[in-house]
């Protein structure tokens, strides 16, 4: 730090070491290797394809990731906090079901909004009571209810589409200040949640409590009362991301976004979110997000099978997280 | 009534042997069809392959980590048998074995690799790898389908013929597994450390045993029988898919597993009790058609499973701290 | 088998020469030599931090030494980790002793001893009549296919010493092996020692306890600030004289009290209990003055102390502060309360590591540094400079992680942040442990200065100079119970040691 100024008694080697220069500590943090990534994406693009000068063609792509990358942004402040939540993609499909199922069935649609958004606040909660309350590992939580959701939802819609009236369809399309509402939607989501996690007394403590939960017990913070947003904001999250997925596909299935968690925790792991909590930004998630339209873009562009991107985000994944440990066990003396 | 439950509840054994007695005599009074022989068969049927990837996932537990990547492997060794046999329909039927077994060994080294020398915690790895080995089972196969007339008609065989009482081969099999596991876990060194290890990973190291070693095992095994549980596949169903073929079965596993008592945080868990957990889905799986209950449930069910078996484990647990404080009040 | 031939006994077992060890910056042992003789129980007696631990832990290959070399049966050695020392023939016993608690108690046995292939099977009936051979030469009844959960601690012990004798072990460190203890099961580790040392083994004896010391030992090794200060037979010595060394200087230099006026009631507890921890603990602190809780460890001065914050409630009693009745569940509360507390274990649970030393100050105060809910930096850093200065906290930034500060520096922090909430009460757990020998003094000064202020502190330590030196009452747990409120004329080593050892304790001693 250059701050020394702060420095109010006078520094003997013996008591501490030096502090590493400002270039270092912004060099090595991971974000900046996320932002790096991006850029060196964006090149190789372009050379790729000239569709990707074009930011009309970027911004719809964006579209199709959306929603996930709206769950990623909650999902990095709930690992931060020590936890992990697998059961998203699950949740966001049993809450567009029980949406689509309750319009179909004649409910008013603000009033099948609000099933759907209330469902996803139960299954929250539901998460929540079980990690926090009964104090059971969220890893395995999570897989039960990861399966759970995703099987009541086959359950009550079967295999079959359930259409949505046509004026539904399409939130996609709809362009705010020229850019389409659900990459408006992350943008807002993005700010208000990196200003929440930056600069509230709120984020600093889920930083506190993802480092050292005893500790953060012990100086007064409200741990578990903590946790329990985190995983209910998870909830919220879903479902409203679930009923912006639905309204871009036009009908729901019970297997909607299957599999999406990878991208989810990609997103966050590829910001540089530490698996073991404590640390991560929203700033690296949303980069990484960016990083991952355009990688998947990419490779759709290139005419590679969806296969093919199954295995490069398996092993996005598995090198970011070599990647980001790497570096914080580098800044951790 | 409250020791015969808290007897069922430290004795988990007898616990799910009763639940599986009391879901078959409820079952059987409202369908008479399922207390048949020929009922037996099909819930033995459809057992074996859950068995043998239960095992697995019951080593993983019990080292307190856990494996994601099981269907994946599982998919991946079979599409490449299957296309062994499609390619090289002169080699033995029997070759498959290998090959599968083998794949599967080197994938699921992989994952201990990445676990190990990198320290990552295996549920990440696994998760990417989930995704990985599936993509190179659609790559390597092209996205098509290894139909029936490729699979050996011996290697189907398997799970059509018996050799007595009219079990098919394929049950003998998966049972055998069982039996090398239980040998493994209780009679040697190797196996003993790897419940101390899932005991107290911390002390491990103090007592010697070599943490990374056993760890890279425990992972190669399980890549190893999702191997095996890949080849069985092609001989149970004629054919292997690359996007259905072990989709999902990670959690059917680990629903069997936990319900068969063992315990999540590591160092607990007997084969007899996987066995049973795994039979007991294998009940209510054959039970739901008969009292029509559509398909389309199983998963729901699996999910609550794991969520009753995590409910039960922790109320164990917080027994088991209640006699200890109480041991410790009277002392 | 361990391949240490048995040797005739006027050579040294194990010689250590010019034995050095440095953490990071800190030089926790400096110069040690020492001779280990076979059958003798040689005990290693200092203050908490003289160095005694370290020592026994480089012989146990659980530290490297920095420098120095260690000589076995005439030959030098490197004995980098525990199981080339279990090798070896040394086995050290912590005083928790480390196991697999899911596996039986023949299993924890032999466990990592041998182990090789897939075909290396564990002959199970063999290893049961083993481990009950071991369990009656120790003359135990311990259930040998039980698991070891469960087991008590004195059992666990046993086991542990089983351990070594499986392997044959020629010298077996005991670290604190008492203080857990009841008389009883000291008198039977006790007899058991002897009977090893008779064998021809060597014992080492760490310990605080100097009437344990003189009843079991032959010969007393004293450190103190990471030097070995002597070596004499115990015969020689007093216990004056071992107190003399083992401190170094008078006892006068630690007092620090100044006279505060001692006022009204400030925290008021009545009948707390948690079974199994505590049971009917009743006591006041005043407002000013300085109460100090002593006993041995595991006594239940800690579960006390975790009860009143609320990190682990109580299940019957009350508690009033400031005249006021209360119920506390939740930390959150307690602070509220007005009550603070500097836990036992900084390192779980009180740095967080990794986070700057300006955010570890300021944690428990975020209204005051967050009105209305959006975190004020420049309130923040002076605050947090404020407290640096006070305290005269070492660092280099205040946005440098915690983590890279000295143990005391960070012990300060805690403290700093505990001063942030205003608290009129302060309960202080073992807030001297770790800690250099310097930053001590400057931390007995400020308990001081903070009862001068008019706060009322309940400080916990196992230190008796540090009880007797800094309180004005000294109340003394045993086994869950109070059993002494000594007042400061009262308060000695004798009278402090006498109500913390449990009842029938000069019988086990004396055994």
């Amino acid at each position: 730090m250059t701050t020394t100024g702060q420095n109010p008694t006078a520094v003997s080697a013996l008591d501490a070491a030096r502090p590493r220069p400002t270039w270092q500590v912004i060099l090595i943090r991971p974000e900046t290797m996320t932002l790096a990534l991006l850029i060196i994406a964006l090149i190789a693009a372009s050379l790729l394809s000239p569709y990707f000068l074009d930011v009309t063609y970027i911004l719809q792509s964006f579209t199709l990731s959306a929603e996930f990358a709206i769950i990623a942004l909650v999902l990095t402040m709930v690992i931060i906090s020590g936890e992990i939540d697998l059961s998203p993609a699950s949740a966001m499909a049993l809450s567009a079901c029980l949406f689509a199922l309750a319009y179909q069935s004649g409910v008013p649609m603000w009033l099948s909004i609000g099933i759907g958004i209330g469902s996803g606040l139960v299954m929250g909660i539901l998460n929540g009571l079980l990690v926090i309350g009964l104090q059971l590992p969220s890893i395995i939580v999570t897989i039960g209810t990861l399966t759970l959701y995703r099987g009541i939802a086959q359950v009550i819609a079967g295999d079959k589409s359930i259409r949505l009236p046509e004026w539904y369809v399409g939130i996609d399309k709809v362009l705010i200040a020229g850019l389409p509402a659900p990459v408006i939607l992350f943008l807002v989501a993005s700010l208000v949640l990196g200003l929440v996690l930056g600069t509230t007394i709120y984020g600093r403590q889920i930083y506190q409590i993802g480092t050292n939960a005893v500790a953060a017990r012990h100086a007064g913070i409200r741990t578990k009362a903590i946790k329990m947003t985190l995983f209910v904001m998870m909830g919220l999250a879903s479902s409203i991301a679930g009923l912006i997925f639905t309204s871009r596909l036009g009908s729901v299935r019970y297997d909607l976004g299957l599999g999406g968690e990878l991208q989810m925790v990609l997103m966050a792991m590829l910001g540089g979110t530490y698996i073991f909590g404590g640390r991560g930004t929203i700033l690296g998630t949303f980069l990484a997000a960016w990083l991952l339209v355009i990688i998947a873009t990419g490779m759709t562009v290139a005419n590679l099978l969806p296969a093919t991107q199954l295995t490069v985000l398996g092993i996005l994944l598995i090198v970011s997280i070599i990647a980001t440990n790497a570096i914080y066990s580098r800044t951790q003396r | 009534m409250r020791r015969v439950y808290d007897f069922l509840l430290q004795r988990r054994e007898a616990g799910i042997f009763v639940m599986i007695v009391l879901f078959c005599a409820v079952v059987g009074l409202m369908r008479p069809r399922f207390l048949t022989l020929d009922e037996l068969r099909i819930i033995l049927l459809l057992v074996p392959l859950i068995m043998i990837g239960a095992m697995a996932q019951m080593l993983v537990i019990v080292a307190r980590h856990v494996d994601l990547s099981i269907g994946s492997m599982l998919g991946f060794s079979a599409i490449v048998s299957g296309m062994m046999y499609r390619y090289y329909p002169e080699v033995p039927w029997w070759t498959g074995f290998f090959v599968s077994v083998g794949i599967g060994s080197g994938l699921g080294l992989i994952n201990g690799l990445l676990i190990t020398v990198f320290r990552l915690p295996a549920i990440i790895v696994t998760l990417g790898t989930l995704s990985l080995y599936r993509g190179l089972t659609f790559i390597v196969s092209n996205a098509r389908q290894i139909d029936r007339q490729y699979i050996p008609s011996e290697l189907k065989a398997l799970s059509q013929t018996s050799p007595i009482f009219g079990i098919p081969w394929i049950i003998f099999l998966a049972f055998g597994v069982a039996l090398a596991t239980y040998l493994f876990t209780m009679h040697t060194r190797v196996g003993r450390q790897i419940y101390a290890l899932g005991s107290n990973p911390v002390a491990a190291p103090l007592r010697g045993i070599r943490v990374n070693s056993v760890t890279l095992m425990v992972f190669t095994i399980s890549g190893a029988l999702s191997g095996l549980a890949g080849i069985l596949y092609a001989s149970r169903w004629g054919f292997v898919n690359p996007s259905n073929t072990g989709t999902g079965f990670e959690f059917q596993v680990i629903a069997a597993v936990v319900i068969g008592g063992v315990s999540i945080n590591g160092g607990v868990g007997t084969v007899l009790g996987t066995v049973l957990g795994v039979l007991l889905l294998g009940c209510v799986s054959a039970a739901l058609p008969l009292l029509g209950v559509p398909g389309t449930t199983q998963n729901a069910i699996y999910g609550a499973v794991i969520i009753i078996a995590l409910l039960i484990d922790r109320s164990v647990r917080q027994r088991g701290i209640a006699a200890l404080a109480a041991q410790k009040a009277r002392a | 088998m361990p391949d240490v031939p048995i040797t005739d006994v006027t050579q040294p077992l194990i010689s250590a020469r010019g034995i050095s060890k440095n953490f990071a910056t800190i030089e926790v042992l400096r110069d040690v030599d020492l001779d280990l003789m076979p059958g003798e129980i040689h005990a290693l007696v200092g203050e908490n931090g003289a160095g005694k631990s370290t020592f026994a832990k480089i012989l146990a290959g659980v530290h490297r030494p920095s420098r120095g070399t260690l000589v076995l049966n005439g030959v030098p050695v490197e004995i980098p980790d525990p199981i080339v020392a279990q090798r070896r023939g040394i086995t050290l016993i912590h005083q928790e002793p480390i196991s697999f608690p899911d596996l039986s108690v023949a299993e924890n046995l032999v466990l990592g001893r041998t182990g090789g292939g897939p075909l290396d099977l564990v002959p199970w009936a063999q290893m049961t009549r083993d481990a009950n051979r071991l369990m009656d030469l120790l003359g135990v009844k311990i259930d040998v296919t039980r698991p070891m959960r469960g087991l008590s601690i004195a059992d666990q012990q046993m086991v542990e010493i089983a351990r070594a004798l499986a392997s044959d072990s020629r010298l077996i460190i005991m670290d604190e092996p008492t203080a857990p203890l009841t008389p009883k099961e000291v008198a039977t580790l006790f007899a058991i020692a002897k009977r090893l040392r008779d064998e021809g083994r060597t014992i080492v004896f760490i310990t605080h306890r100097l009437e344990e010391v003189r009843v079991l030992c032959d010969r007393v090794t004293i450190f103190r600030d990471g030097n070995k200060i002597a070596t004499e037979n115990i015969a020689d010595l007093s216990d004056v004289d071992i107190i003399r060394l083992m401190i170094g200087r008078p006892l006068k230099e630690y007092m620090h009290k100044m006279g505060a006026a001692i006022g009204e009631i400030a925290l008021r507890v009545e009948h707390l209990t948690l079974p199994g921890y505590f049971a009917d603990v009743s006591f006041e602190v005043r407002k000013g003055e300085i109460v100090g809780l002593g006993g041995l460890v595991g006594a239940g001065r800690s579960d006390v102390a975790r009860a009143l914050f609320g990190v682990a409630p109580a299940v019957s009693g009350s508690v009033v502060v400031n005249g006021k009745a209360v119920v506390i569940n939740e930390p959150s509360q307690a602070i509220a309360l007005g009550l603070s507390f500097v836990p036992e274990d900084r390192a779980t649970a009180g740095i967080f590591r990794s986070l700057a030393v300006e955010q570890n100050i300021t944690a428990a105060i975020p209204r005051q540094i967050a009105p209305g809910g959006v975190i004020r930096r420049a309130l923040e850093t002076a605050l947090a400079t404020d407290s640096v200065k006070k305290l005269r906290i070492r660092l280099a930034s205040l946005r440098q992680p915690i983590g890279e500060l000295s143990g005391g520096n960070q012990q300060k922090t805690i403290l700093a942040r505990w001063m942030l909430t205003n608290p009129s009460v302060l309960i202080l757990d073992e807030p001297t442990r770790g800690i250099d020998i310097g930053v001590k003094a400057e931390f007995y000064e400020m308990i001081g200065e903070l009862a001068a202020a008019g706060r009322a502190i309940l400080l916990i330590s196992s230190e008796l100079p540090e009880l007797l030196a800094l309180c004005d009452r000294v109340l003394v747990m045993s086994e869950g119970r109070l059993t002494a409120n000594l007042s400061r004329a009262e308060a000695s080593q004798e009278s402090i040691m006498h109500a913390a050892v449990p009842q029938s304790g000069e019988k086990a001693v004396a055994a």
